[in-house]
């Protein structure tokens, strides 16, 4: 028996753990003496106010629908995978190699063997943890913040010592060959005459995330191997005894993880930098973290999280512009998602589900 | 390479390794008793801010301290409350007060300093020195005059010269180590490291440490004897908040001057490396932090490794300490188990 209406398991639960995050970030607005209603009244119009700000909001919504969903593939099957951030990066370096290294006649072409190359370096990357933990038993978590400490300065000397362009200073690599920019957003709405988005790097990619999307919802929902996942993230000892191998869908579940965060590198790579620099992920891999956690892990949820930290980011970028606050804030709000809506989940799932049993058993008497 | 470098290198070691060496106990404690901690970082970049901005406006590093501790108290005590009172997952718990110290430190260092999330460089000047003058009396009392002048004095932490380090450093050998490497630390250089032998007394010889261990292999049997598992739990990751408290403060007021923004760079996860790599044992810890240290001082003070024919570039030094211990966690190296009990929330009635 359910202690609790689906509905309120599913929306009502994440909706107040939101608000409580939400009002908690009003508080530190107040508390470093700024109003919180012109905070986001400043970021609606800098996020959402004009076509240049929808731009961005989607540029950002692209990279954290490729994070978010990574988190949350993993965390089907109970991996909590924190090394988006390293697979990210190290998916940027596949599509520098692909965009430099392949001479490239159109940008669907290239587009798709940059995808080749993103998710590879991506998978490769969560491959070691992956098979440390179903082999060896070493914890997934720990791997993977070793594995992005290990991508940070892997990344660090490939820009330095190999991909730096003859006497440049700038730790990044050469530009990327003409051939494989990627149309943004804008250059669509300009083929029909409108003007939208002008000089905003949401691109194609944003596309491929949507289609990604309805991937990561086939294969978990409407796949063998899905519901392998799903069995094995529930019990594991079930699982094996259902005759599904632990150590098969670890390693394949993290290679769809990494891959899918490797992927999120034809957005900041290929359609927004158009060359590999350091620190290209800027924080994303972790923000896919709070984008699994509210958006419950459903493909749905992630686009809706996704859009949400998108419209953060944005907002959070035209707040330090426009008034006193840093962008840091975006850090404490992100903090805070994580901490109501993953950590303390209890906190108001408890009284929720107290009432709900106390109004059912009020009904019946 | 002569001998003065080589103290020298060991020097730097020491005072590069006593922030993870504290933090490192810190999280065995909290992982003893069953709790995973991976906030460690935050709670220090907690730490090293509350310390550096209450030692800037008071001018007093013991102040400074105490609100470094106050600091990352705080955040374990949401800690606490996600993964022991709620249950929650821990290691979402650690991930968020991650973000939120990153968060906060910046935000409030801008509120308070206006200087981009920098606190003021802490050095000894007469505009920091107005709120301590009662404290000056009340020490001038028991210390006198001099002391206290010097106690309220003191934006930072100073070396401490050990006695006869001046007389003694002539001497061959002995000389130098003794007035480079063990004298000139700061106090919490030598507080980090007698917590060594304190943590594996409390945790191998009293009863409370008993308990603590008992709690993280088998929560159930404790609750059994008639102790609350939840009281051990809080006070395994209250005495975790302090050592990281101690382990920011550090940071913040003794090896550097003052806190600037995500100054910890990493070092809580090299301590819960460091962690891994001890087993989860207190002198393991010792070893561990100092070969941590050693590869930190060693990539300082050669950007470019040079061994012979090959060139070990320094991003490769840096990342040494996370490959070891995923070396160490793939069991080649011999296995470390961590407890048994750890990441699992109690409940008490299944």
């Amino acid at each position: 028996m359910d202690k609790m209406p689906k509905w309120a398991d599913v929306i009502l639960t994440p909706l107040i753990s939101l608000f409580l995050a939400f009002a908690i970030s009003a508080l530190v607005i107040l508390a470093i003496g700024e109003s919180p209603w012109e905070a986001l009244k400043t970021m609606v119009t800098g996020a959402m106010g004009s076509s240049y700000g929808w731009g961005f909001t989607l540029y950002y919504t692209t990279n954290f629908i490729f994070t978010g969903l990574a988190v949350s593939v993993a965390y089907h099957a109970s991996l909590f995978n924190i090394g988006g951030e390293g697979q990210a990066g190290l998916g940027g370096l596949g599509v520098a190699m692909v965009c430099l290294f392949i001479p490239w006649p159109h940008w669907t072409l290239a587009l798709l063997g940059a995808m080749v190359g993103a998710a590879a370096f991506g998978a490769a990357w969560a491959y070691v943890p992956a098979i440390l933990q179903a082999k060896r038993g070493s914890h997934i978590v720990i791997t993977t913040i070793m594995f992005n400490f290990i991508a940070a300065a892997l990344m660090n000397w490939v820009l330095v010592s190999w991909l730096r362009p003859v006497g440049s200073m700038d730790p990044a690599s050469a530009n990327f060959p003409a051939s494989t920019h990627l149309p943004k957003i804008s250059d669509f709405f300009a083929a029909f005459g409108i003007e939208w988005g002008q000089h905003t790097p949401a691109n194609v990619t944003f596309l491929i995330a949507l289609l990604a999307c309805v991937a990561v919802w086939a294969l978990i929902w409407r796949t063998k191997l899905g519901y392998e996942i799903r069995a094995f993230g529930r019990s594991e000892s079930a699982a094996r005894y259902a005759g599904i191998s632990p150590v098969r869908i670890t390693v394949i579940t993290m290679l769809i993880s990494g891959g899918l965060a490797g992927l999120m590198a034809i957005n900041n790579v290929m359609g927004e930098a158009e060359r590999l620099i350091l620190n290209n992920v800027e924080g994303a891999g972790f923000i896919g973290i709070a984008v699994a956690l509210m958006g419950r892990n459903h493909p749905v949820g992630v686009l809706l999280a996704a859009l949400l930290f998108g419209f953060l980011y944005q907002g959070g970028g035209e707040l330090a512009l426009w008034t006193s606050i840093p962008r840091e804030l975006i850090i404490v709000i992100q903090a805070l998602v994580i901490l109501f809506t993953g950590a303390l989940d209890n906190m108001v799932r408890m009284p929720l589900e107290r009432f709900f049993t106390a109004r059912r058993l009020g009904k019946r008497a | 390479m002569d001998f003065n470098t080589i103290i020298q290198i060991l020097d730097s070691s020491v005072r590069l390794m006593t922030p993870l060496l504290l933090a490192c106990l810190a999280g065995l404690y909290s992982e003893r008793a069953g709790v995973f901690d991976i906030g460690l970082e935050g709670k220090m970049l907690m730490a090293a801010f509350t310390a550096a901005t209450v030692a800037a406006l008071t001018g007093n590093v013991w102040l400074g301290l105490c609100a470094g501790i106050l600091g990352s108290l705080m955040l374990s005590l949401i800690h606490g409350l996600a993964s022991i009172t709620f249950r929650g997952n821990q290691l979402i718990s650690g991930v968020a007060i991650n973000f939120l110290a990153s968060g906060l430190t910046v935000l409030l260092g801008q509120k308070i300093f206006g200087l981009g999330g920098r606190t003021p460089n802490l050095t000894p000047g007469a505009e920091l020195q107005a709120i301590t003058t009662p404290f000056h009396d009340w020490l001038s009392g028991i210390f006198g005059p001099d002391m206290a002048a010097t106690l309220t004095t003191m934006p930072r932490f100073t070396e401490i010269r050990l006695p006869f380090a001046e007389a003694l450093r002539d001497v061959p050998v002995i000389g130098p180590i003794y007035a480079e490497l063990i004298s000139g630390h700061s106090i919490l250089v030598y507080v980090a490291f007698l917590c060594v032998p304190a943590t594996w007394w409390l945790l191998n010889r009293t009863r409370f440490g008993l308990r603590l261990r008992a709690v993280g292999e088998n929560p159930a049997s404790v609750d059994t004897a008639g102790v609350s598992v939840t009281r051990l739990r809080f006070a395994a990751v209250a005495i975790c908040g302090v050592l990281c408290g101690l382990a920011g403060a550090y940071l913040a007021t003794g090896l550097a001057a003052g806190f600037v923004k995500d100054m910890t760079a990493g070092r809580g996860f090299i301590a819960l490396a460091a962690l891994i790599f001890a087993k989860w044992r207190p002198w393991g810890a010792l070893g561990a932090t100092f070969l941590f240290g050693l590869l930190e001082a060693v990539a300082n003070r050669y950007p470019n490794l040079e061994l012979g024919p090959i060139t070990i570039p320094s991003m490769f030094m840096n990342a040494l300490p996370y490959i070891l211990t995923v070396i160490i966690l793939a069991g080649f190296v011999g296995r470390a188990i961590p407890p048994r009990a750890g990441g699992e929330p109690y409940v008490k009635e299944r």
